[in-house]
Protein backbone atom coordinates (compact mmCIF):
# COMPACT_ATOMS: atom_id res chain seq x y z
CA UNK A 1 0.00 0.00 0.00
CA UNK A 2 2.86 2.72 1.41
CA UNK A 3 4.90 1.04 -1.80
CA UNK A 4 2.26 1.73 -4.60
CA UNK A 5 1.69 4.98 -2.76
CA UNK A 6 5.26 6.12 -3.11
CA UNK A 7 5.31 4.94 -7.09
CA UNK A 8 2.83 6.99 -7.53
CA UNK A 9 3.78 10.04 -6.49
CA UNK A 10 6.90 9.59 -7.77
CA UNK A 11 4.97 9.02 -11.17
CA UNK A 12 2.60 11.76 -11.13
CA UNK A 13 5.66 14.19 -9.42
CA UNK A 14 3.20 15.53 -6.46
CA UNK A 15 6.01 17.83 -4.78
CA UNK A 16 5.44 18.46 -1.07
CA UNK A 17 4.63 22.63 -2.81
CA UNK A 18 1.79 21.30 -4.65
CA UNK A 19 -1.72 19.51 -4.73
CA UNK A 20 -2.95 16.09 -4.75
CA UNK A 21 -4.62 16.01 -8.23
CA UNK A 22 -7.72 15.18 -6.69
CA UNK A 23 -7.98 18.86 -4.75
CA UNK A 24 -6.16 20.02 -8.33
CA UNK A 25 -8.61 19.10 -10.01
CA UNK A 26 -11.88 20.15 -7.89
CA UNK A 27 -10.61 23.58 -7.77
CA UNK A 28 -9.85 23.68 -11.44
CA UNK A 29 -13.88 22.24 -11.31
CA UNK A 30 -15.02 24.75 -9.17
CA UNK A 31 -13.22 27.63 -10.59
CA UNK A 32 -14.11 26.75 -14.35
CA UNK A 33 -17.71 26.41 -13.65
CA UNK A 34 -17.87 29.54 -11.77
CA UNK A 35 -16.26 31.26 -14.86
CA UNK A 36 -18.68 29.30 -17.59
CA UNK A 37 -21.85 30.56 -15.12
CA UNK A 38 -20.82 33.87 -14.71
CA UNK A 39 -19.09 34.93 -17.78
CA UNK A 40 -19.88 32.38 -20.85
CA UNK A 41 -23.62 32.34 -20.41
CA UNK A 42 -24.12 35.29 -20.74
CA UNK A 43 -21.98 35.50 -24.07
CA UNK A 44 -23.66 32.51 -25.19
CA UNK A 45 -27.03 33.77 -24.22
CA UNK A 46 -26.49 37.01 -26.77
CA UNK A 47 -26.18 35.29 -29.62
CA UNK A 48 -29.06 32.85 -28.70
CA UNK A 49 -31.59 35.38 -27.89
CA UNK A 50 -30.21 37.06 -31.35
CA UNK A 51 -31.09 34.26 -33.74
CA UNK A 52 -34.54 32.80 -31.41
CA UNK A 53 -36.33 34.08 -34.56
CA UNK A 54 -34.66 32.95 -36.81
CA UNK A 55 -31.93 34.41 -39.00
CA UNK A 56 -34.77 36.14 -41.95
CA UNK A 57 -35.24 38.22 -38.46
CA UNK A 58 -31.82 38.55 -37.37
CA UNK A 59 -30.87 40.74 -40.85
CA UNK A 60 -33.98 42.31 -40.99
CA UNK A 61 -33.73 44.13 -37.36
CA UNK A 62 -30.09 45.14 -38.63
CA UNK A 63 -31.19 46.44 -41.70
CA UNK A 64 -34.24 48.81 -39.66
CA UNK A 65 -33.34 52.25 -40.58
CA UNK A 66 -32.56 53.16 -37.22
CA UNK A 67 -30.22 50.35 -36.24
CA UNK A 68 -28.17 52.14 -39.24
CA UNK A 69 -28.07 55.38 -38.39
CA UNK A 70 -26.91 53.73 -34.81
CA UNK A 71 -24.41 51.87 -36.31
CA UNK A 72 -23.20 54.31 -38.67
CA UNK A 73 -23.74 56.66 -35.41
CA UNK A 74 -21.55 54.51 -33.23
CA UNK A 75 -18.57 54.63 -35.67
CA UNK A 76 -18.48 57.80 -36.13
CA UNK A 77 -18.13 58.57 -32.23
CA UNK A 78 -15.16 56.13 -31.93
CA UNK A 79 -13.50 57.78 -35.15
CA UNK A 80 -13.48 61.31 -33.37
CA UNK A 81 -12.75 60.11 -29.56
CA UNK A 82 -10.44 57.10 -30.04
CA UNK A 83 -7.57 59.37 -32.40
CA UNK A 84 -7.89 62.38 -29.80
CA UNK A 85 -7.30 59.64 -27.15
CA UNK A 86 -4.61 58.38 -29.05
CA UNK A 87 -2.67 61.79 -29.44
CA UNK A 88 -3.46 62.54 -25.79
CA UNK A 89 -2.07 59.27 -24.78
CA UNK A 90 1.14 59.96 -27.33
CA UNK A 91 2.15 62.76 -25.63
CA UNK A 92 1.03 62.15 -21.79
CA UNK A 93 3.45 59.41 -22.27
CA UNK A 94 6.30 60.97 -24.11
CA UNK A 95 6.27 64.11 -21.50
CA UNK A 96 5.98 61.33 -18.78
CA UNK A 97 8.07 58.70 -19.89
CA UNK A 98 11.20 60.64 -21.20
CA UNK A 99 11.32 63.21 -18.60
CA UNK A 100 11.99 64.10 -15.48
CA UNK A 101 9.74 66.59 -13.15
CA UNK A 102 7.92 67.47 -10.30
CA UNK A 103 4.73 65.97 -9.39
CA UNK A 104 4.69 63.59 -12.50
CA UNK A 105 3.40 60.77 -9.89
CA UNK A 106 0.73 62.56 -9.31
CA UNK A 107 0.09 63.43 -12.74
CA UNK A 108 -0.37 59.58 -13.50
CA UNK A 109 -2.58 59.50 -10.59
CA UNK A 110 -4.97 62.38 -12.97
CA UNK A 111 -4.88 60.60 -15.96
CA UNK A 112 -6.69 57.59 -14.19
CA UNK A 113 -9.15 59.24 -12.84
CA UNK A 114 -11.84 59.07 -14.87
CA UNK A 115 -12.15 55.38 -13.74
CA UNK A 116 -13.15 56.19 -10.58
CA UNK A 117 -15.92 58.14 -11.73
CA UNK A 118 -19.29 56.32 -12.21
CA UNK A 119 -20.47 56.57 -15.77
CA UNK A 120 -23.58 58.29 -14.83
CA UNK A 121 -21.58 61.21 -13.43
CA UNK A 122 -19.29 61.21 -16.72
CA UNK A 123 -22.25 62.61 -18.42
CA UNK A 124 -23.41 64.05 -15.25
CA UNK A 125 -20.63 66.71 -15.72
CA UNK A 126 -21.26 67.59 -19.52
CA UNK A 127 -24.82 68.25 -19.01
CA UNK A 128 -24.07 70.56 -15.87
CA UNK A 129 -21.25 72.13 -18.04
CA UNK A 130 -23.59 72.83 -21.18
CA UNK A 131 -27.32 72.49 -19.66
CA UNK A 132 -29.86 74.56 -19.64
CA UNK A 133 -28.83 77.20 -16.47
CA UNK A 134 -25.38 77.07 -17.14
CA UNK A 135 -23.39 79.96 -18.74
CA UNK A 136 -21.81 78.02 -22.02
CA UNK A 137 -24.44 76.04 -23.19
CA UNK A 138 -27.21 78.85 -23.77
CA UNK A 139 -23.62 80.71 -25.15
CA UNK A 140 -22.40 78.20 -27.98
CA UNK A 141 -26.43 77.86 -28.73
CA UNK A 142 -26.49 81.63 -29.98
CA UNK A 143 -23.74 80.21 -32.58
CA UNK A 144 -26.09 77.81 -33.41
CA UNK A 145 -23.58 75.25 -31.62
CA UNK A 146 -25.42 72.51 -29.90
CA UNK A 147 -23.68 69.97 -27.59
CA UNK A 148 -26.20 68.25 -25.30
CA UNK A 149 -28.37 65.76 -27.24
CA UNK A 150 -26.25 65.87 -30.29
CA UNK A 151 -23.02 64.45 -31.75
CA UNK A 152 -20.49 66.79 -29.58
CA UNK A 153 -22.17 65.74 -26.64
CA UNK A 154 -21.85 62.14 -27.03
CA UNK A 155 -18.55 62.51 -28.46
CA UNK A 156 -17.41 64.76 -24.93
CA UNK A 157 -18.56 62.02 -23.01
CA UNK A 158 -16.98 58.97 -24.92
CA UNK A 159 -13.67 60.77 -24.55
CA UNK A 160 -14.18 61.24 -20.82
CA UNK A 161 -14.75 57.78 -20.47
CA UNK A 162 -12.13 56.11 -22.52
CA UNK A 163 -9.87 59.20 -21.18
CA UNK A 164 -7.05 56.79 -19.53
CA UNK A 165 -7.04 54.18 -22.06
CA UNK A 166 -4.07 54.65 -24.18
CA UNK A 167 -2.35 56.54 -21.94
CA UNK A 168 -2.10 54.12 -19.22
CA UNK A 169 -1.09 51.50 -21.77
CA UNK A 170 2.07 53.35 -22.81
CA UNK A 171 3.37 54.94 -19.79
CA UNK A 172 4.83 51.97 -18.20
CA UNK A 173 6.44 50.76 -21.59
CA UNK A 174 7.89 53.93 -22.29
CA UNK A 175 9.12 54.13 -18.85
CA UNK A 176 10.45 50.61 -19.14
CA UNK A 177 12.40 51.38 -22.39
CA UNK A 178 14.21 54.51 -21.11
CA UNK A 179 15.01 57.40 -23.30
CA UNK A 180 18.47 55.52 -24.50
CA UNK A 181 17.22 54.90 -27.82
CA UNK A 182 15.93 58.30 -28.57
CA UNK A 183 19.13 59.81 -27.22
CA UNK A 184 21.12 57.60 -29.59
CA UNK A 185 18.79 59.17 -32.52
CA UNK A 186 19.67 62.73 -31.26
CA UNK A 187 23.41 62.30 -31.41
CA UNK A 188 23.31 61.00 -34.84
CA UNK A 189 21.70 64.17 -35.85
CA UNK A 190 17.79 63.22 -36.02
CA UNK A 191 15.41 66.04 -35.01
CA UNK A 192 12.91 65.34 -32.62
CA UNK A 193 9.92 64.59 -34.92
CA UNK A 194 12.36 62.26 -36.95
CA UNK A 195 13.28 60.66 -33.39
CA UNK A 196 9.69 59.98 -32.49
CA UNK A 197 8.32 58.88 -35.93
CA UNK A 198 11.29 56.82 -36.48
CA UNK A 199 12.34 55.50 -33.32
CA UNK A 200 9.80 55.69 -30.77
CA UNK A 201 6.99 54.62 -32.43
CA UNK A 202 8.25 51.66 -33.88
CA UNK A 203 9.54 50.69 -30.20
CA UNK A 204 5.58 51.23 -28.76
CA UNK A 205 3.61 50.21 -32.08
CA UNK A 206 2.48 47.07 -30.27
CA UNK A 207 1.47 48.22 -27.42
CA UNK A 208 -0.09 51.07 -28.93
CA UNK A 209 -2.29 48.90 -30.59
CA UNK A 210 -2.73 47.07 -27.81
CA UNK A 211 -3.86 50.28 -26.14
CA UNK A 212 -6.32 51.81 -29.17
CA UNK A 213 -8.23 47.96 -28.55
CA UNK A 214 -9.63 48.38 -25.57
CA UNK A 215 -9.79 52.37 -25.93
CA UNK A 216 -12.15 51.56 -28.51
CA UNK A 217 -14.08 48.35 -27.44
CA UNK A 218 -15.06 51.28 -24.37
CA UNK A 219 -15.98 53.97 -27.08
CA UNK A 220 -18.75 51.43 -28.96
CA UNK A 221 -19.57 50.31 -26.09
CA UNK A 222 -20.31 53.01 -23.57
CA UNK A 223 -23.85 53.31 -22.15
CA UNK A 224 -24.24 55.53 -18.62
CA UNK A 225 -22.58 58.35 -19.90
CA UNK A 226 -23.87 58.57 -23.11
CA UNK A 227 -26.85 57.29 -21.42
CA UNK A 228 -27.08 61.00 -20.27
CA UNK A 229 -25.84 63.25 -22.96
CA UNK A 230 -27.95 62.24 -25.93
CA UNK A 231 -31.52 62.94 -25.40
CA UNK A 232 -31.79 59.40 -27.39
CA UNK A 233 -33.45 61.37 -30.17
CA UNK A 234 -34.31 57.87 -32.56
CA UNK A 235 -32.18 57.79 -35.96
CA UNK A 236 -29.95 60.73 -34.47
CA UNK A 237 -28.26 60.25 -31.05
CA UNK A 238 -28.92 56.93 -30.36
CA UNK A 239 -25.82 55.06 -30.67
CA UNK A 240 -25.77 50.53 -30.80
CA UNK A 241 -25.74 50.26 -26.61
CA UNK A 242 -28.89 53.30 -26.79
CA UNK A 243 -30.56 51.26 -29.48
CA UNK A 244 -30.14 48.42 -28.17
CA UNK A 245 -32.12 49.34 -24.61
CA UNK A 246 -34.93 51.23 -26.91
CA UNK A 247 -35.62 48.21 -28.49
CA UNK A 248 -35.33 46.36 -25.41
CA UNK A 249 -38.12 48.82 -23.56
CA UNK A 250 -40.68 48.19 -26.11
CA UNK A 251 -40.80 44.84 -25.67
CA UNK A 252 -38.80 43.90 -29.44
CA UNK A 253 -36.09 41.38 -27.92
CA UNK A 254 -35.41 39.69 -30.61
CA UNK A 255 -34.15 42.99 -32.62
CA UNK A 256 -32.89 44.21 -29.27
CA UNK A 257 -30.70 40.80 -29.06
CA UNK A 258 -29.65 40.93 -32.85
CA UNK A 259 -27.88 44.11 -32.55
CA UNK A 260 -26.24 43.58 -29.05
CA UNK A 261 -24.42 40.65 -31.06
CA UNK A 262 -22.84 42.84 -33.50
CA UNK A 263 -21.70 44.44 -29.90
CA UNK A 264 -20.68 40.90 -28.62
CA UNK A 265 -18.66 40.49 -31.72
CA UNK A 266 -16.44 43.29 -31.29
CA UNK A 267 -16.01 42.49 -27.97
CA UNK A 268 -14.90 39.01 -29.01
CA UNK A 269 -13.07 40.14 -31.80
CA UNK A 270 -11.53 42.65 -29.50
CA UNK A 271 -10.28 40.03 -26.79
CA UNK A 272 -8.78 37.67 -29.87
CA UNK A 273 -7.18 40.24 -30.89
CA UNK A 274 -5.75 41.67 -27.23
CA UNK A 275 -5.05 37.66 -26.91
CA UNK A 276 -2.93 37.49 -29.98
CA UNK A 277 -1.20 40.28 -29.15
CA UNK A 278 0.11 39.48 -25.32
CA UNK A 279 0.90 35.84 -26.61
CA UNK A 280 3.11 37.11 -29.86
CA UNK A 281 4.23 40.54 -28.82
CA UNK A 282 3.94 40.26 -24.54
CA UNK A 283 7.47 41.91 -23.65
CA UNK A 284 6.77 44.73 -26.36
CA UNK A 285 3.47 45.66 -24.87
CA UNK A 286 4.13 46.44 -21.55
CA UNK A 287 5.54 45.03 -17.96
CA UNK A 288 2.40 45.51 -16.12
CA UNK A 289 0.16 44.78 -18.80
CA UNK A 290 -3.63 44.33 -17.58
CA UNK A 291 -5.75 47.01 -16.65
CA UNK B 1 22.61 70.10 -23.19
CA UNK B 2 24.05 72.76 -22.13
CA UNK B 3 21.65 75.16 -23.36
CA UNK B 4 19.10 73.20 -21.11
CA UNK B 5 21.93 73.29 -17.86
CA UNK B 6 22.29 76.96 -17.96
CA UNK B 7 18.64 78.24 -18.33
CA UNK B 8 18.01 75.88 -15.46
CA UNK B 9 18.17 77.47 -12.10
CA UNK B 10 21.57 76.22 -10.35
CA UNK B 11 19.55 76.35 -6.80
CA UNK B 12 18.19 73.39 -4.88
CA UNK B 13 14.54 73.12 -6.86
CA UNK B 14 13.52 73.25 -10.02
CA UNK B 15 10.64 72.01 -11.72
CA UNK B 16 12.60 69.39 -14.18
CA UNK B 17 15.49 67.89 -14.72
CA UNK B 18 17.89 68.92 -17.60
CA UNK B 19 17.40 66.63 -20.72
CA UNK B 20 18.27 66.19 -24.64
CA UNK B 21 15.27 65.13 -25.34
CA UNK B 22 12.98 67.57 -27.43
CA UNK B 23 9.00 68.46 -26.83
CA UNK B 24 8.68 68.38 -22.86
CA UNK B 25 6.94 72.07 -23.33
CA UNK B 26 4.89 70.80 -26.35
CA UNK B 27 3.80 67.24 -24.85
CA UNK B 28 3.50 68.38 -21.03
CA UNK B 29 1.43 71.30 -22.31
CA UNK B 30 -0.85 69.29 -24.50
CA UNK B 31 -1.88 66.99 -21.67
CA UNK B 32 -2.69 69.67 -19.46
CA UNK B 33 -4.72 71.30 -21.72
CA UNK B 34 -6.85 68.22 -22.75
CA UNK B 35 -6.89 66.97 -18.99
CA UNK B 36 -8.64 70.26 -17.89
CA UNK B 37 -10.64 70.59 -21.14
CA UNK B 38 -12.24 67.35 -20.70
CA UNK B 39 -11.89 66.00 -17.26
CA UNK B 40 -10.77 69.08 -15.30
CA UNK B 41 -13.30 71.74 -15.93
CA UNK B 42 -16.25 69.45 -16.28
CA UNK B 43 -15.74 67.76 -12.99
CA UNK B 44 -15.07 71.34 -11.45
CA UNK B 45 -18.51 72.52 -12.86
CA UNK B 46 -19.88 69.71 -10.66
CA UNK B 47 -18.18 70.88 -7.90
CA UNK B 48 -18.90 74.52 -8.44
CA UNK B 49 -22.76 73.56 -8.17
CA UNK B 50 -22.60 71.61 -5.32
CA UNK B 51 -20.83 74.48 -3.47
CA UNK B 52 -22.91 76.89 -4.43
CA UNK B 53 -26.09 74.82 -2.34
CA UNK B 54 -24.20 75.72 1.11
CA UNK B 55 -23.63 73.14 3.62
CA UNK B 56 -27.55 73.14 4.53
CA UNK B 57 -29.01 72.94 1.38
CA UNK B 58 -26.14 70.06 0.68
CA UNK B 59 -27.11 68.38 3.60
CA UNK B 60 -31.01 68.49 2.93
CA UNK B 61 -30.69 67.40 -0.48
CA UNK B 62 -28.21 64.17 0.09
CA UNK B 63 -30.34 62.79 3.47
CA UNK B 64 -33.60 62.71 1.31
CA UNK B 65 -34.80 59.23 2.01
CA UNK B 66 -35.18 57.95 -1.98
CA UNK B 67 -31.21 59.25 -2.15
CA UNK B 68 -30.29 57.41 1.37
CA UNK B 69 -32.11 54.37 -0.05
CA UNK B 70 -30.30 54.21 -3.72
CA UNK B 71 -27.14 54.47 -1.34
CA UNK B 72 -27.64 51.74 0.67
CA UNK B 73 -29.10 49.71 -2.34
CA UNK B 74 -25.91 50.75 -4.38
CA UNK B 75 -23.51 50.01 -1.11
CA UNK B 76 -24.80 46.48 0.06
CA UNK B 77 -25.26 44.92 -2.84
CA UNK B 78 -21.87 46.09 -4.25
CA UNK B 79 -20.11 44.93 -0.79
CA UNK B 80 -21.67 41.45 -1.12
CA UNK B 81 -20.84 41.00 -5.24
CA UNK B 82 -17.34 42.33 -3.97
CA UNK B 83 -17.40 39.60 -1.33
CA UNK B 84 -18.09 37.13 -3.86
CA UNK B 85 -15.60 38.20 -6.14
CA UNK B 86 -12.91 38.03 -3.62
CA UNK B 87 -13.40 34.38 -2.79
CA UNK B 88 -14.06 32.84 -6.65
CA UNK B 89 -11.60 35.44 -8.16
CA UNK B 90 -8.71 34.23 -5.61
CA UNK B 91 -9.65 30.74 -6.67
CA UNK B 92 -9.70 31.38 -10.13
CA UNK B 93 -6.43 33.53 -10.10
CA UNK B 94 -4.62 30.42 -8.00
CA UNK B 95 -5.83 27.96 -10.82
CA UNK B 96 -5.00 30.24 -14.04
CA UNK B 97 -1.32 30.61 -12.04
CA UNK B 98 -0.75 27.42 -10.44
CA UNK B 99 -1.82 24.74 -12.15
CA UNK B 100 -1.76 23.39 -16.15
CA UNK B 101 -4.96 22.21 -17.66
CA UNK B 102 -6.50 22.47 -21.18
CA UNK B 103 -8.04 25.64 -22.49
CA UNK B 104 -5.78 26.99 -19.60
CA UNK B 105 -4.99 30.42 -21.90
CA UNK B 106 -8.80 30.61 -23.23
CA UNK B 107 -10.24 30.80 -19.92
CA UNK B 108 -7.44 33.20 -18.91
CA UNK B 109 -8.23 34.98 -22.14
CA UNK B 110 -12.32 35.28 -21.67
CA UNK B 111 -11.65 36.64 -17.87
CA UNK B 112 -10.90 40.02 -19.53
CA UNK B 113 -14.99 39.40 -21.26
CA UNK B 114 -16.74 42.19 -19.02
CA UNK B 115 -13.66 44.34 -19.95
CA UNK B 116 -14.68 44.30 -23.55
CA UNK B 117 -19.16 43.61 -23.50
CA UNK B 118 -20.72 46.80 -23.47
CA UNK B 119 -22.56 46.79 -20.05
CA UNK B 120 -26.27 47.16 -22.29
CA UNK B 121 -25.72 43.50 -24.16
CA UNK B 122 -24.45 42.40 -20.33
CA UNK B 123 -27.02 43.48 -18.78
CA UNK B 124 -29.80 42.52 -21.30
CA UNK B 125 -27.95 38.88 -21.82
CA UNK B 126 -27.75 38.28 -17.58
CA UNK B 127 -31.78 39.50 -17.31
CA UNK B 128 -32.80 36.87 -19.74
CA UNK B 129 -30.78 34.22 -18.27
CA UNK B 130 -32.10 35.04 -14.36
CA UNK B 131 -35.27 35.72 -15.34
CA UNK B 132 -37.94 33.50 -14.01
CA UNK B 133 -38.27 31.98 -17.21
CA UNK B 134 -34.26 32.09 -18.02
CA UNK B 135 -31.82 29.27 -18.19
CA UNK B 136 -31.15 29.75 -14.53
CA UNK B 137 -33.82 31.73 -13.30
CA UNK B 138 -36.04 28.81 -13.93
CA UNK B 139 -34.06 26.80 -11.69
CA UNK B 140 -34.83 29.14 -8.73
CA UNK B 141 -38.02 30.01 -9.54
CA UNK B 142 -39.61 26.78 -7.91
CA UNK B 143 -37.64 27.42 -4.72
CA UNK B 144 -39.31 31.11 -4.43
CA UNK B 145 -36.25 32.94 -5.37
CA UNK B 146 -36.40 35.12 -8.05
CA UNK B 147 -33.21 36.89 -8.90
CA UNK B 148 -33.96 39.46 -11.99
CA UNK B 149 -36.45 41.81 -11.00
CA UNK B 150 -34.55 42.26 -7.15
CA UNK B 151 -31.68 42.69 -5.33
CA UNK B 152 -30.14 39.81 -6.11
CA UNK B 153 -29.83 40.49 -9.41
CA UNK B 154 -27.88 43.60 -9.25
CA UNK B 155 -25.54 41.56 -7.11
CA UNK B 156 -25.08 38.91 -10.03
CA UNK B 157 -24.49 41.97 -12.76
CA UNK B 158 -21.92 43.48 -10.03
CA UNK B 159 -20.22 39.86 -9.51
CA UNK B 160 -20.10 39.64 -13.24
CA UNK B 161 -18.13 43.16 -14.29
CA UNK B 162 -15.96 42.87 -11.21
CA UNK B 163 -14.77 39.52 -11.62
CA UNK B 164 -11.50 41.21 -13.98
CA UNK B 165 -11.06 43.33 -11.61
CA UNK B 166 -10.20 41.26 -8.32
CA UNK B 167 -8.38 38.22 -10.86
CA UNK B 168 -6.35 40.41 -12.68
CA UNK B 169 -5.18 42.43 -9.81
CA UNK B 170 -4.43 39.02 -8.04
CA UNK B 171 -2.36 37.35 -10.60
CA UNK B 172 0.61 38.98 -11.53
CA UNK B 173 1.22 38.70 -7.58
CA UNK B 174 0.93 35.21 -7.36
CA UNK B 175 2.96 34.97 -10.12
CA UNK B 176 5.63 36.56 -7.74
CA UNK B 177 5.21 34.91 -4.55
CA UNK B 178 8.61 33.09 -4.78
CA UNK B 179 8.35 29.57 -4.45
CA UNK B 180 11.51 29.26 -2.28
CA UNK B 181 9.25 30.34 0.80
CA UNK B 182 6.76 27.46 0.20
CA UNK B 183 9.93 25.01 -0.29
CA UNK B 184 11.01 25.94 3.51
CA UNK B 185 7.88 25.97 4.68
CA UNK B 186 7.30 22.51 3.80
CA UNK B 187 11.00 21.21 4.87
CA UNK B 188 10.25 22.87 8.07
CA UNK B 189 7.42 20.55 8.40
CA UNK B 190 4.28 22.36 7.45
CA UNK B 191 1.11 20.92 6.03
CA UNK B 192 0.33 21.94 2.52
CA UNK B 193 -2.74 24.04 4.21
CA UNK B 194 -0.97 25.52 6.62
CA UNK B 195 1.81 26.71 4.02
CA UNK B 196 -1.11 27.61 1.80
CA UNK B 197 -3.27 29.45 4.79
CA UNK B 198 -0.24 31.37 6.69
CA UNK B 199 2.51 31.89 3.60
CA UNK B 200 0.57 32.22 0.67
CA UNK B 201 -2.33 34.09 1.70
CA UNK B 202 -0.79 36.70 3.77
CA UNK B 203 1.43 37.70 1.01
CA UNK B 204 -1.53 38.03 -1.16
CA UNK B 205 -3.72 40.12 1.02
CA UNK B 206 -2.54 43.81 -0.49
CA UNK B 207 -3.65 42.35 -3.69
CA UNK B 208 -6.90 41.14 -2.47
CA UNK B 209 -7.78 44.12 -0.67
CA UNK B 210 -7.00 46.17 -3.29
CA UNK B 211 -8.68 43.50 -5.97
CA UNK B 212 -11.51 43.83 -3.11
CA UNK B 213 -11.80 47.42 -3.45
CA UNK B 214 -11.83 48.10 -6.92
CA UNK B 215 -14.52 45.55 -7.63
CA UNK B 216 -16.57 47.88 -5.41
CA UNK B 217 -15.63 50.83 -6.74
CA UNK B 218 -16.48 49.97 -10.16
CA UNK B 219 -19.56 47.62 -8.60
CA UNK B 220 -21.30 50.76 -6.71
CA UNK B 221 -20.32 53.06 -10.01
CA UNK B 222 -22.33 50.68 -12.69
CA UNK B 223 -25.26 51.94 -14.48
CA UNK B 224 -25.59 49.71 -17.66
CA UNK B 225 -25.50 46.29 -16.95
CA UNK B 226 -27.70 46.37 -13.84
CA UNK B 227 -30.62 48.59 -15.20
CA UNK B 228 -32.18 46.13 -17.03
CA UNK B 229 -31.67 43.11 -14.11
CA UNK B 230 -32.72 45.02 -10.84
CA UNK B 231 -36.80 46.14 -11.06
CA UNK B 232 -35.85 49.41 -10.39
CA UNK B 233 -38.27 49.75 -7.63
CA UNK B 234 -37.20 52.76 -4.75
CA UNK B 235 -36.13 51.32 -1.74
CA UNK B 236 -35.72 48.34 -2.71
CA UNK B 237 -33.49 48.12 -5.97
CA UNK B 238 -32.66 51.51 -7.53
CA UNK B 239 -29.13 52.12 -7.34
CA UNK B 240 -27.83 55.68 -6.76
CA UNK B 241 -26.38 55.75 -10.28
CA UNK B 242 -29.87 55.25 -11.18
CA UNK B 243 -31.20 57.83 -9.27
CA UNK B 244 -28.72 60.45 -10.72
CA UNK B 245 -30.03 59.73 -14.70
CA UNK B 246 -33.79 60.21 -13.20
CA UNK B 247 -32.93 62.97 -11.39
CA UNK B 248 -31.53 64.66 -14.69
CA UNK B 249 -34.80 63.51 -16.90
CA UNK B 250 -37.05 65.61 -14.19
CA UNK B 251 -34.15 68.19 -15.12
CA UNK B 252 -33.72 68.35 -11.34
CA UNK B 253 -30.00 69.20 -11.75
CA UNK B 254 -29.72 70.15 -8.08
CA UNK B 255 -30.75 66.66 -6.65
CA UNK B 256 -28.59 64.83 -9.46
CA UNK B 257 -25.44 66.79 -8.24
CA UNK B 258 -25.72 65.92 -4.68
CA UNK B 259 -25.86 62.46 -5.30
CA UNK B 260 -23.18 62.67 -7.77
CA UNK B 261 -20.76 64.57 -5.35
CA UNK B 262 -21.79 61.75 -2.63
CA UNK B 263 -20.59 59.17 -5.11
CA UNK B 264 -17.41 60.93 -6.42
CA UNK B 265 -16.25 61.99 -2.55
CA UNK B 266 -16.87 57.96 -1.77
CA UNK B 267 -14.72 56.77 -4.76
CA UNK B 268 -11.76 59.61 -4.28
CA UNK B 269 -11.76 58.03 -0.48
CA UNK B 270 -12.19 54.51 -1.97
CA UNK B 271 -8.89 55.31 -4.44
CA UNK B 272 -7.06 57.05 -1.27
CA UNK B 273 -7.53 54.13 0.47
CA UNK B 274 -6.12 51.77 -2.51
CA UNK B 275 -3.25 53.46 -3.04
CA UNK B 276 -2.27 53.30 0.55
CA UNK B 277 -2.68 49.80 0.38
CA UNK B 278 -0.29 49.39 -2.38
CA UNK B 279 1.90 51.55 -0.69
CA UNK B 280 1.95 49.61 2.36
CA UNK B 281 2.38 46.27 0.36
CA UNK B 282 5.57 47.95 -1.08
CA UNK B 283 6.75 48.32 1.70
CA UNK B 284 5.94 44.93 3.38
CA UNK B 285 6.65 42.93 0.48
CA UNK B 286 8.97 44.90 -2.01
CA UNK B 287 6.02 44.59 -4.80
CA UNK B 288 2.75 45.57 -5.11
CA UNK B 289 0.41 46.05 -8.23
CA UNK B 290 0.18 48.76 -10.25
Amino acid sequence: MAATKLRARVHRRVSPTSESPLVQWTLIGIALLFMAVILLLPLYAVFHEAFVKGVGAFFAALGERDAQAAIRLTLLVAAIAVPLNVVFGLAASWAIAKFEFKGKAFLITLIDLPFSVSPVISGLVYVLLFGAGSFLGPFLKSYGIEVLFALPGIVLATIFVTFPFVARELIPLMQDQGTGDEEAALSLGANGWQTFWRVTLPNIKWGLLYGVLLCNARAMGEFGAVAVVSGKIRGQTTTMPLQVEMLYNEYNAAAAFALASLLALLALVTLVLKTALEWRFGDEIAAGGGH
Amino acid sequence: MSAAVSFAPRRGWSFRQPSVIPGFGLTLGFTLTYFSLIILIPLLALAIRSAGLGPEGFWKAATDARVLGSLRVSFVTALIAAGVNVVFGTLIAWVLVRYRFPGRRIFDAIIDLPFALPTAVAGIALTAIYAPNGTIGALFAPLGWRIAYTPSGIVIAMIFIGLPFVVRTIQPILEEVSHEVEEASATLGASRFQTITRIILPSLTPAILTGFALAFARGVGEYGSIIFIAGNIPFVSEIAPLLIYIRLQEFNYVGATVIATVMLLLSFALLFVINLIQAWSRRRYGYGSN
